[in-house]
């Protein structure tokens, strides 16, 4: 199974194995990787599963959807990486990714 | 009142022909009788017309998934005032309140993102020391041994006081800001804290004065970190007419005041109807984390926002044609037994309690909720570490209105040692 890297805020690293074609938000949340909530439960309804993608895998997740850019308009200390991670699917293409969460979802 | 005794709601609940069924009226929830009603058109008529209620023709959204759906459809569900805006109740058409939650976008995300950064995590991390400070003062000097009113005593004050701050308002005259709130939504009654829409517009031109100072103290000064100071600077908002500054300091002051004050409440009556959650809870005082989304979704705080269609939709099957309103209830999708596991009761340590609905969800989703929940957190940590228990020792008594899910009365006693 590909393998994602998810930096905590404070830089503590977990490295999870995710199934393919379940998003990265999902990866975070089954594993208990703290710092990601999904409060909507993966329907890029609200805006905390913000992750910063890392620079060198940021093509290859992808573009961000138009909901998922008005979304992401209302989250705090974006970036031009930010990417909600409910809106990234798992792929043989992703193994390795390294995202890095915010401060705070919200 | 003449609420009626003795209904058996549940069986008129099933017994109702479904064209009679109106689960807008407030009594419902003054009375505390609404769940049957929404159950059943969860199991029997999901999307749901009235033709005739209170509030007009309407349609009511019931289930978890349907009540999502619509909140993603901003572009055919219209929250601009213009049409009604964002309560089942429409307001007399030249007494109209604009404010960024009944706008749509481009205009609402534009005054939204002028007053978020409040509740930005980093302001929220500078807010906590002062929250906990006021909860501990709140908190030491509550009588021990006889009744009194929660509600009262601290819901309303932690609110209030934490709303005070936001604003920078002047901390003696906090209480105005409970009374604005309570009578910007109250339902207009002979008896009622409001009795005519007249007397609720003397109300806001009171409201609207105070501001005013504060506005021109603030638009000439350096800006600073409070709400006022934002609006007054801030690109999107520093032109706005006075019936929208009105229009959206309602806005901060309703949704800073009922929906926390309420879940307070509430919380205190859940633990203490729910005996053994309590007990889970001194067992370990971690599960507050869990608990405190837990109290949110079971009060809903707000039972319902409303929608316009601007164009034809459909929703649950059903054609939703422009023009009409549609009322999404929280209330029930939060009960929603094919969105949640046992919706009908208390548990503290639900695997995912932040999935409801009483936020809402899509663009329009509280801004504060992040702020709700530090403020509901830090109270019941520090309840935690000072009181065995806190009884409940009556009735409590609700708001007669079907967009408020609020306690006024919640007579309670810590016990004297």
């Amino acid at each position: 199974m590909p393998q994602v890297t998810y930096i905590e805020h404070d830089g503590t690293e977990h490295r999870v194995a995710v199934e393919e074609g379940l998003s990265v938000m999902r990866g975070a949340v089954d594993n208990g990787v703290p710092g990601i909530d999904a409060d909507c439960g993966g329907q890029c309804a609200c805006a905390t599963c913000h992750v910063f993608v890392d620079e060198a895998w940021f093509a290859k997740t992808g573009d961000r959807g138009e909901q998922e850019e008005s979304m992401l308009s209302f989250a705090a200390a974006t970036q031009p990486n930010s990417r909600l991670s409910c809106q990234i699917e798992m792929t043989a293409e992703l193994d390795g990714l390294v995202v890095r969460l915010p401060e705070a979802q919200h | 009142m003449n609420a009626p005794v003795n209904v058996d709601h549940e069986a008129l609940a099933r017994s109702l022909p479904l064209d009679k069924l109106d689960v807008s009226d407030p009594a419902l929830f003054r009375d505390d009788v609404w769940m049957p009603y929404f159950r059943r058109l969860r199991q029997e008529d999901p999307v749901h017309h009235t033709a005739e209620s209170l509030f007009g023709p309407h349609w009511s959204i019931t289930k978890y998934n349907d009540i999502m759906k619509a909140e993603l459809a901003h572009k055919t569900l219209s929250s601009d005032s213009s049409y009604g805006g964002i309560t089942i109740r429409d307001r007399p058409a030249d007494l109209r309140l604009p404010m960024f939650i009944a706008m749509d976008p481009p205009q609402h995300d534009e005054q939204r993102k002028a007053v978020q950064p409040i509740v930005a995590p980093g302001n929220l991390a500078k807010l906590e020391g002062v929250i906990r400070e006021r909860v501990c003062r709140i908190l030491d000097g509550l009588p021990r041994g006889e009744t009194f009113n929660w509600v009262d005593h601290v819901s309303i004050e932690l609110t209030v006081q934490m709303l005070a701050t936001l604003f920078d308002f002047p901390f003696e005259d906090r209480r105005k800001l409970s009374y604005w709130s309570d009578r910007a939504t109250a339902f207009p009654m002979p008896g009622g804290i409001i009795e005519t829409e007249e007397q609720r517009e003397e109300v806001f031109a009171e409201c609207l004065a105070y501001f005013t100072n504060l506005w021109n103290e603030r638009v000439n000064a350096e800006p600073r970190p409070d709400l006022v100071s934002m609006l007054a600077h801030a690109e999107a908002t520093r032109n706005m007419t006075p019936r929208e500054f009105l229009g959206n300091l309602i806005l901060l002051i309703v949704g800073g005041n009922d929906t926390t004050r309420n879940s307070i409440s509430g919380g205190v009556l859940f633990l203490d109807q729910n005996p053994g959650e309590f007990a889970k809870l001194r067992a370990n005082p971690g599960l507050i984390e869990t608990m405190v989304p837990e109290i949110i979704r079971y009060q809903t705080p707000l039972s319902h926002m409303r929608r316009t269609a601007v164009a034809d939709t459909e929703i649950g099957g059903k054609l939703i044609r422009k023009g009409e309103k549609v009322v999404m209830w929280y209330i029930s999708g939060n009960r929603d037994e094919e969105a949640i596991e046992e919706p009908d009761h208390f548990i503290i340590d639900r695997k995912r309690p932040r999935q409801h609905l009483s936020f809402g969800f899509g663009i329009h989703r509280c801004v504060g909720n992040r702020l709700a929940e530090m403020q509901l957190k830090i109270l019941w940590e520090e309840i935690l570490a000072r009181f065995p228990r806190i009884e409940v020792v009556g009735e409590p008594q609700r708001i007669y209105s079907s967009f408020v899910h609020g306690i006024t009365d919640l007579p309670v006693r810590i016990p004297a040692n």
